[in-house]
């Protein structure tokens, strides 16, 4: 099997765009993935389009109706917010399978303010706020505070982790927010959850990403290795069986197992990795995936944020994009979007916030019900 | 419309002038209880092994959050528990009775099992429900 290559990949800048369709936005992160390597959608094989919002409603196809109408096989894939780095699996996938050498995959989202989750109970009575809170910054506290009463986590650590994020997407201009928070605003901020305030939650935008994938073959033949980026792991895992899993969604196991299968096949470990593009959907959940992608232990992992070692100049840079919290959180597009983030630091172009050096770059996202998403990245050249 | 409220959730069992409890189901083969219907086990796969089982009224206070913004209609704030039952069923709902503050809240305090009216919450038919919380132990 062939290794698959991004040659192409770019993001719009997040935020507000009410006056666009899914499959504009989708369309504007296209084309400028295809600038970025000067390939057009006619060369393009197929198109994994991944969008939430509108899974039922074909947004692949309506996004060649906006670009190019090239009747090339189209898959819209929905994947909770897994959803862009599922697409992504897919089109890799294919191109490593040897269907395809040159393929597309976008992930795309437009979204309403306001809560998610706690929906269901079709039948009867809604169950929200009667049989505890299904919303997505309750569920997501609960996961933290098993994390503070297993190791001692406080407050004032998961807030740390707002403070690092939000002061990295001030280097970013992609991000949506790029300000400043220090610790006690993020604090006493409103609190949404315990122990999540306002400024604890991602946010909600418009965004899109979109990236170019080529067979080793087709990307040598086009010219493109120079700054070809090689998917040296892509892993994709569903939520194990675990003892409190159907009540309690369990973000720990599925990756850790994803994890686990993406450093073996990238033949690599934790200390290999220079920088990491993880979920923050909730600060309290980005303190879990610290010991979860085995950058440390378990414990230790307030210890990591105290002591800078997780921001950037630190010893293993964490969501210097500013992560879901600042960059902000399309949840079809996300996937993507950390694949362009890293991408852009292995080809030393991030500008402000680049990590020096930096050779190999991991990705990670959870959906919740649950799919865990890992990609392992490395400079080609 | 009946006057008896109905379970707010399937697996809260009303029996005719009885209790209301809880209601799981076992695995035969590998112990494993669950919330809900199914016929199979989704840790070990075994099909048609499962057997009613009567939850304990009693556990400890896994996790948690405290609630504070909601959609409307829900009072705020309220505890988001996970409970674990004395059988090792793991299970969630609204701890009570209890002033939700982290100061008053702490991992593994005893909790036990009680059935009140849902919240007042009555479904199209004007249906009232029968709901489970917790509350500490006292």
């Amino acid at each position: 099997m062939t290794d698959a290559y991004i040659v192409g990949v770019d993001m719009i800048k997040f935020g507000r765009f009410p006056e666009k369709t899914v499959p504009q936005l989708g369309a504007q992160a296209a084309l400028m993935a295809l600038d970025d390597c000067g390939l057009s959608i006619q060369h393009m094989q197929a198109l994994y389009c991944g969008n939430l919002g509108q899974a039922s409603g074909m947004v692949g196809q309506r996004l060649l109706q906006e670009i190019g109408q090239t009747g090339i096989p189209v898959v819209n894939v929905a994947n909770a917010c897994a959803t862009g780095a599922t697409a992504f699996r897919e089109a890799w996938a294919s191109v490593k399978a040897g269907l395809y050498d040159v393929v597309l995959a976008v992930g795309v989202e437009q979204m309403g303010k306001g809560l998610l989750g706690g929906a269901g109970g079709k039948a009867g009575i809604p169950k929200e706020g009667l049989m505890g809170s299904g919303t997505m910054p309750a569920v997501f506290a609960e996961a933290g505070m098993e994390h503070a009463r297993h190791y001692g986590t406080t407050f004032e650590q998961f807030a740390k982790v707002s403070v690092k994020n939000h002061h990295h997407s001030t280097l970013n201009p992609k991000a949506m927010y790029q300000i400043e928070t220090p610790l006690e605003e993020v604090m006493n901020a409103e609190m949404i959850s315990y122990p999540n305030t306002k400024l604890m939650c991602s946010v909600n935008v418009d965004g899109s990403a979109a990236a170019v994938i080529c067979s080793e073959k087709k990307a040598r033949e086009l010219g493109l290795m120079d700054r070809a980026i090689k998917v040296r792991a892509s892993v994709l895992a569903s939520d194990p069986w675990q003892e409190r899993d159907l009540v309690m969604p369990d973000v720990n196991s599925c990756t850790q197992k994803a994890a686990k299968e993406a450093y073996e096949m990238a033949g690599l470990g934790p200390d290999d990795i220079d920088l990491i593009e993880l979920h923050d959907c909730f600060a309290t959940a980005e303190i879990l995936h610290y010991g979860n992608l085995g950058i440390c232990k378990q414990e230790d992992a307030g210890r990591m944020i105290d002591e800078g070692e997780v921001a950037l100049g630190g010893r293993i840079p964490v969501n210097v994009s500013g992560g879901l919290l600042s960059k902000g959180h399309p949840l079809g597009a996300t996937g993507i979007a950390n694949i362009y983030e890293v991408s852009t630091h292995l080809r030393n172009e991030a500008g402000a916030r680049q990590v020096e050096g930096a050779r190999i770059g991991l990705t990670h996202v959870i959906g919740l019900g649950s799919a865990c998403a890992i990609h392992v990245l490395e400079r080609a050249q | 419309m009946s006057n008896q409220p109905l379970p707010a959730v399937p697996y809260l069992k009303i029996p005719e002038g009885g209790d209301p409890y809880l209601e799981g189901l076992k695995c035969g083969q590998c112990g494993t209880t669950f919330l809900g219907e199914r016929n199979v086990c989704s840790k070990c796969g075994a099909r048609d092994q499962m057997s009613p089982v009567t939850l304990p009224n009693s556990g400890k206070l896994y996790s948690y959050s405290i609630v504070y913004r909601s959609f409307p209609g829900i009072e705020v704030p309220y505890v988001s528990a996970i409970v674990d039952l004395d059988d090792g069923t793991a299970i969630k709902g609204n701890l009570i009775n209890v002033e939700a503050d982290p100061a008053n809240l702490e991992f593994d305090m005893p909790v036990e099992v009680v059935f009140a009216d849902a919240l007042g919450r009555k479904d199209a038919d004007g249906n009232s429900y029968l709901s489970y919380f917790f509350q500490p132990k006292s």
